[in-house]
């Protein structure tokens, strides 16, 4: 048995709370793809060293 | 969505995704998604992939987020147009501050996300929309003048410009000329529905032209507004955008949607009555297809131009 019982308020909210988690992960998944087309296209550039000092 | 829900008693209703997804107005986002879509894709610089699937998809959900803005400021009037009373807050399924938070959230997070992956100016354009809609439309002219729908419409009409700033970073004509076809259309789109859902607007004390200017003066409204639309949707056929295949079908559904309009013109309201006004419920089914079929064609045109094919 579970140290805390749960609420039944989790229970009934479970397809909710899955939806959300989904379109959460969903939202990371796309962000890094974005970082990643980013990052890889032509215009992209790291800033140089001497820019920096 | 809040700790006091959390003691909400079993038996009453809980929000359910599905809800919350309602608010952001589906039907008028897959809209927004196509014609922005068109404009990115008409534009004559190439997007990647993820980056035109992200931006649409941050456009999508800033349209969201001002439908969510729009029902949550007028559910008052949702709550008695029969059109709308089944809508998430009249309908108590969701409460009117969770519509708020939101709406408000979205519209910043599809902005900034934009910013990010797109361009400041295709950003602020959807801020602008989103405050355009939520604000000057809804908040403004909707309840104070019968000329709510013909300004509003810009709100309805950004999206291809937004589309087209996401691939070139900057306007032109060509995206204007979207702009003007979405906006030229709207009044006649919604002065068709206005005529048959009579008594909506009447109830809810919102001046369309179909209550402060009578039933006559809308129909003669409808005529000239598709004059004037038949005119420009013609026209672009022969600019960047147009072509052979667009200004085809421009023709053919402009002469049906100008022969709707005239029908609808020369009906007594006593015919419309008789027979649940079959014409005014025709054209407005036909400018749904209006609108997909403009838009859908110039899409054509521009997958064409590649293999030598679309435009002129």
């Amino acid at each position: 048995m579970a140290l805390r019982p749960e609420h039944e308020i989790h229970t009934r909210r479970k397809g909710r709370n899955i939806g959300v988690g989904l379109m959460l992960a969903g939202f990371v998944v796309l962000v890094l793809a974005l970082t990643f087309t980013k990052v890889t296209s032509g215009d992209f550039e790291m800033p140089r060293a001497e820019d920096l000092r | 969505m809040s700790d006091v829900s959390y003691n909400t008693p079993t038996g009453e209703y809980d929000t359910q995704l599905g809800d919350y997804f309602a608010l952001l107005k589906p039907r008028v986002m897959s809209l927004v998604v196509f014609t922005a879509l068109v404009g990115l894709l008409a534009a004559p610089v190439a997007v990647h992939p993820v980056i035109a699937f992200a931006s649409i998809l941050f456009v999508a959900i800033g349209a969201g987020a001002s439908g969510a803005l729009n029902m949550w400021w007028d559910a008052d009037i949702d709550a008695v147009m029969r059109r709308t009373a089944k809508r998430p807050i009249p309908s108590g399924r969701v409460p009117a501050g969770e519509a708020l938070s939101l709406g408000l959230a979205l519209s910043g997070l599809s902005v900034m996300m934009l910013a990010l992956s797109a361009n400041l100016l295709a950003a602020g354009l959807l801020a602008f929309t989103i405050f355009f809609y939520a604000v000057v439309y809804s908040m403004w002219l909707k309840r104070s003048t019968p000329q709510n729908i013909v300004i509003g419409g810009a709100a309805g009409a950004f999206p291809p410009v937004i589309g087209w700033v996401i691939a070139t970073g900057s306007f032109s004509i060509e995206a204007w000329l979207m702009f003007a076809l979405i906006f030229m259309w709207t009044p006649p789109h919604f002065w068709a529905l206005a005529l048959f859902m009579k008594s909506d607007y009447d109830d809810a004390d919102v001046p369309m032209l179909t209550v402060t200017h009578g039933r006559r003066s809308t129909r003669l409204h409808i005529i000239a507004y598709t004059v004037l639309l038949a005119v420009l949707a013609v026209g672009t056929g022969f600019t960047a955008i147009g072509g052979p295949l667009y200004l085809a079908v421009a023709v053919v559904l402009n002469v049906l949607f100008l022969k709707g309009a005239v029908e609808i013109w020369r009906r007594p309201e006593e015919t419309a009555l008789a027979d649940d006004y079959r014409t005014e419920k025709k054209f407005f089914r036909l400018s749904l297809w209006y609108l997909f079929a403009h838009f859908g064609a110039i899409l054509i045109e521009a997958a064409l131009r590649p293999f030598g094919l679309g435009g002129w």
